[in-house]
């Protein structure tokens, strides 16, 4: 293969898009991170056609399409419905491998929560385990008011 | 070419707002779905598909048709997202047109949203733009409407106290629609003593950043005279790109206006548009388009529009009224703005304007404009269409 370039200067024109956001949680969110901050209680909200509880919560139920209206508390036990384990240091990662991600139906919630799974050996982590909420001790109005899940076997 | 007569059967959209930290995206989008399903007096198992769009980079969120559906209705139904900058919500609606016209869907939801506040428009918008030529700081919203409107007033004497008064009009005929962000009158002096953003354009001359979204049900003609005893029926659409790079825009005239019109009118018999049309929802996002879009739609003659739009022609009560729920200087929730000209066009025909109703509608125009100079327009009727 010849040189492509041949008296060419490759021009390359380098830069970056840097966009900034801020994303407005909405009432049902905000309420949610607020007694999670505050109380350190988890709540779902139930569909009243359908009665599922969501957790997170929903404002509408997606199947139904009727707005949710009452809420429940939930939690903070739970059960694993499915987890991976990354073992590459990604930037975005904000733990040190291995990091566990799972996907928890919390008890008396018909849907899952993406949250990490701690306080465990990795290869010791199975589908269908029980789990419980651990409390971060600094919480903000956040996700991250909880810490992680950890196994209770 | 159309298979099947199409028409609007049902419209909603949210209060318009600079700022609603009380609902997410979805749940804004929400809003106005039940809205406009309560206007058709539909349910959302009756909706066949469902088409949806925003802007690019707006809310950072990219596959806007799945991560929507808590909102939406869309669970277990079609769904695409068309996104086409600030055309966005006229591309929706013409796309919702060619969803039912070709016999594909009988019933379809098309929702325009957007979150304005939850990003920077321009740095969001600059993303449109060619990276190696076109973004420079200038390819952000402000820019290339200051360029055109410099060159329309170096060619045909227009000043920005024109402009003002298209301004003028507009805010006065927002406060009369209760869904319009700023609901507030000002004068030409206030419009030209606002800071001067770019150069001629000031601050009130240009449209604001909204949080809001707009919903609209279009069905066949099958099933549209059931629906509501007044559809709109959809006459025309007509869309036209011209040029990606900005040194290649007829700066001055919006050639993809002129040439969409000249479609929209051959199409549907339109001879004397300014005789023919009762009213147009413009998509006009700031004060001397109003002007300078008019002439080319072939309206008024060229340089002629400055003349018309002072002589109140186009106010409410007026001999074409444009923009009476006080169009895009008004409110901007970018790709629900030209979803929410063709609701109001709709609404025009269908008699259900309340406050801002212009009389005896029989052919409103409503448009949509975007980044390089692009253009959308549909033609909407009381009677049924030829095929």
């Amino acid at each position: 293969m010849g040189n492509i370039f041949y008296g060419i200067e490759p021009s390359v024109y380098k830069s970056q898009i840097n966009v900034p956001y801020q994303w407005w949680a909405g009432e049902t969110a905000s309420k949610f991170f607020m007694v999670l901050r505050d109380d350190k209680k988890i709540l779902g909200k139930q569909c009243p056609r359908c009665g599922k509880v969501y957790c997170p919560p929903k404002k509408t139920c997606p199947s139904c399409f009727t707005e949710t209206n009452s809420w429940k508390e939930v939690g903070p036990k739970g059960k694993l419905i499915s987890y991976t384990i990354v073992l590459r240091q990604l930037a975005a990662l904000q733990k040190k491998v291995p990091v566990a991600f799972g996907l928890i139906c919390i008890d008396g919630a018909d849907n899952a929560m993406l949250h990490y799974i701690g306080d465990v050996d990795v290869n010791n982590i199975t589908i269908g385990m029980e789990v419980e909420a651990v409390f971060a001790d600094d919480r903000n109005a956040t996700i991250n008011a909880i810490s992680h899940f950890k196994p209770l076997t | 070419m159309a298979k099947r007569r199409v028409a609007i059967v049902g419209t909603g959209q949210t209060n318009h707002k600079s700022h609603r930290p009380d609902v997410n995206g979805q749940e804004l989008i929400h809003e106005a779905v039940v809205r406009a399903l309560q206007d058709a007096e539909l349910s959302i198992n009756d909706i066949d598909a469902i088409l949806i769009g925003n802007m690019d980079h707006f809310e950072g969120i990219n596959y806007v048709d799945c991560w929507s559906i808590d909102g939406s209705g869309g669970y277990h139904k079609p769904i695409m997202k068309l996104t086409t900058g600030g055309t966005t919500g006229s591309t929706l609606a013409i796309g919702g047109y060619h969803f039912v016209a070709s016999g594909m869907f009988d019933k379809v939801l098309v929702i325009g949203w957007e979150k304005n506040s939850e990003s920077d428009t321009t740095g969001a918008i600059t993303t449109a733009f060619d990276p190696i030529w076109d973004r420079l700081v200038f390819a952000g919203a402000i820019s290339g409407l200051a360029v055109e409107a410099q060159s329309y007033m170096a060619k045909y004497g227009a000043t920005d106290r024109d402009g003002a008064r298209v301004s003028v009009r507009d805010r006065k005929h927002a406060c009369n629609n209760p869904y319009a962000q700023l609901r507030k009158e000002v004068t030409l002096e206030e419009v030209l003593a606002s800071p001067m953003l770019a150069d001629p354009i000031h601050l009130l001359d240009v449209c604001p950043r909204t949080d809001g979204a707009c919903a609209v049900v279009i069905a066949s003609e099958d099933c549209a005279e059931t629906i509501t005893s007044t559809p709109d029926w959809i006459w025309a659409t007509a869309n036209r790109h011209t040029y990606s790079y900005l040194g290649d825009v007829n700066w001055g005239e919006l050639d993809s206006i002129a040439d969409a019109s000249k479609e929209l009118f051959k199409k549907s018999g339109i001879n004397e548009p300014r005789k023919q049309i009762n009213v147009i929802e413009m998509y006009q996002p700031y004060s001397l388009a109003g002007i300078i879009w008019i002439e080319d739609m072939g309206i008024i003659p060229r340089g002629k529009g400055a003349e018309y739009i002072w002589s109140g022609a186009t106010d409410m009560g007026g001999e074409l009224p444009i923009n009476p729920s006080g169009g895009v200087i008004a409110c901007n929730p970018i790709g629900a703005t030209g979803l929410i000209r063709c609701a109001e066009a709709a609404m025009q025909v269908m008699g259900k304007a309340e406050g801002r109703q212009v009389p005896d509608v029989n052919f409103a125009v409503s448009t949509g404009f975007g980044g390089c100079m692009w253009t959308d327009m549909i033609l909407h009727g009381k009677n049924k269409p030829n095929l």
